[in-house]
């Protein structure tokens, strides 16, 4: 193609992305670029993510053994974890008291944490989990530590797993409610 | 523009009147066609909304923005040469303003009726290119330095053509006068046909597209703004402004955007005359700005489609686009425009 009828064919390339935008509804219809744009304006309407979308990790704490597998693989070292040990009542009669780690401090800080999921993929209790949550920013950077009490609050947002391709041989996650 | 008021004003009030109209005359259509063109058609283009937020469809973004410039700190480089780092905008603010004093608005709404009119303004829209050079110079940084030579390399590279093309017109009106030329077309005819007078865009189209050209390289809009190539030069000659200054420099870029398309309009589309409609009547001592209004966002429609469509040109291209295009094509153009002057 020339110079110049190639230039020409760029300038109906724009006026045809404007009138697209501008006439969603074909150019006899009343103009609503609103409808036409590809793009959301944000605070007054929403997206909604997809549903494995990583937003923030949510924390079920009843899962939670405190085993620290979570904290060593983090990448960046933003998950601090504090237990102790307590001891449980048997499970039958007559048995030995059981031993259990209690959880005391489970905190990510998501000032550090760089979204990659590691925790999540290495938990081998299912105590930690993703949600589409994205809404968490603070004016104070500190405050972007997540206590474990805020990381159970997200556990309502997680939002319920969809069924693999039918032939996977992956096993679907329950999500503990 | 002081006629059409049959009162006596004293100079102080003709200077009044006379500075806020060229205020006027030079913010709104500026305003106008950054909100339409810069913030909303170039949004479409990319379908998406644009500022949607201040004012109704976002329409008092630009009010926003001048109110943020305000508030912020007017900085200057440690080693920039402080006097001249501040008047540099200010300079090439002037020669818009000194742009807007030969355009007609009617037939006796004008600010100054120069007889050599379309002269003056082509002289003193290269005043810009000083202000340019002096923001370069004194900033006192490799970025704005690169940029304003580049700048001034551009600027007078395209100030020929635009001179050329103008040339077609002038000979064809055989004045320089831009009320005459107005006239001119109004009372002229094409090779005997008079019903729609003669818009020199018909018989002057190549020195129309060339004056079109040229005027986007003139105001350093893409695709022509290697002066201020973001990914090579920051900013270039605006590197090192904040605030206030910066500010000035954007609306000297977009209102110097609109009074080139009122000289455009007034030399190839006809200016504050319609056809159809004696250009003696009063009616458009009115109506004319209205008209001229019109054909200046006509123009200006086809600077930011074509700023909207294309990607920058290398410095080299851009050099060689003036000295080797559109300078023959404009002196083709006078010899053929003499030609013809003189055969019909």
């Amino acid at each position: 193609m020339g110079l110049v009828p190639g230039m020409i064919k760029g300038l109906g390339v724009t006026a045809k992305s404007a009138i697209e935008t501008i006439f969603p509804d074909g150019p006899l219809k009343p103009p609503s670029p609103s409808k036409g744009a590809v793009t959301i304006q944000y605070p007054h309407e929403k997206e909604a993510p997809a549903p494995r979308a990583r937003g923030v990790i949510a924390l079920q704490e009843d899962n939670c053994t405190a085993c620290m597998l979570c904290a060593r693989e983090c990448p960046d070292w933003c998950i601090y974890i504090e237990g102790h040990k307590e001891k449980a009542p048997p499970r039958r009669a007559g048995g030995k008291p059981r031993q259990k780690n209690k959880l005391d401090r489970f905190d990510i800080d998501f000032a550090l944490c760089m979204y990659c999921g590691i925790c999540v993929e290495v938990c081998p209790f299912d105590a930690l989990f993703w949600s589409p949550e994205y809404e968490f920013s603070e004016p104070r950077i500190a405050d972007l530590l997540h206590d474990k009490s805020r990381l159970a609050e997200w556990m309502e947002t997680v939002p319920d797993f969809e069924s693999y391709e039918s032939g996977s041989e992956a096993k679907v996650r329950k999500v503990p409610r | 523009m002081i006629s059409i008021l049959s009162v006596e004003i004293p100079y102080w009030g003709q200077t009044t009147f006379r500075v806020l109209g060229g205020l006027a005359a030079v913010l709104l259509p500026a305003g106008a066609l950054v909100y339409i063109y810069l913030f909303k058609l170039m949004s479409f283009v990319q379908s998406r909304l644009g500022p949607m937020e201040a004012g109704p469809a976002g329409s008092l973004q630009l009010l926003a923005e001048v109110g943020k410039a305000f508030q912020k700190e007017d900085i200057f480089p440690r080693k920039a040469d402080k006097l001249v780092f501040a008047a540099a905008p200010f300079v090439v603010l002037m020669s818009t303003f000194l742009l807007i004093l030969v355009v007609p608005f009617g037939p006796d709404a004008w600010f100054v009726n120069l007889d050599t009119g379309i002269f003056f303004a082509l002289a003193v829209s290269s005043v810009s290119v000083i202000g340019i050079l002096m923001a370069g110079w004194a900033s006192a940084s490799k970025y704005s330095l690169l940029g304003g030579l580049r700048a001034a390399g551009q600027l007078i590279a395209y100030e020929l053509p635009l001179v050329l093309a103008v040339m077609g017109v002038v000979i064809q009106a055989g004045t320089l006068n831009m009320q005459e030329i107005v006239y001119a077309q109004a009372e002229g005819e094409i090779f005997g046909i008079s019903g729609i007078g003669n818009p020199f865009i018909i018989t002057q189209f190549i020195g129309f597209a060339i004056f079109l050209i040229a005027m986007q390289a003139e105001l350093t809009q893409p695709p022509f703004d290697m002066p201020v190539a973001e990914s090579e030069l920051v900013s270039g000659y605006m590197t090192e402004y904040s605030g206030i200054r910066f500010l000035l420099f954007f609306i000297g870029e977009f209102a110097t955007a609109g009074v080139f398309s009122m000289i455009a309009s007034v030399l190839f589309l006809g200016g504050w005359w319609v056809p159809g409609l004696d250009p003696d009547s009063n009616l458009f001592n009115i109506l004319g700005p209205a008209v001229l209004f019109g054909k200046v966002m006509l123009v200006t429609f086809l600077i930011f489609w074509f700023r909207f469509t294309y990607p920058r040109f290398r410095e080299d291209q851009l050099q060689k686009l003036a000295w080797k295009v559109l300078i023959p094509l404009s002196l083709v153009n006078i010899v053929a425009t003499g030609i013809l002057k003189v055969v019909f």
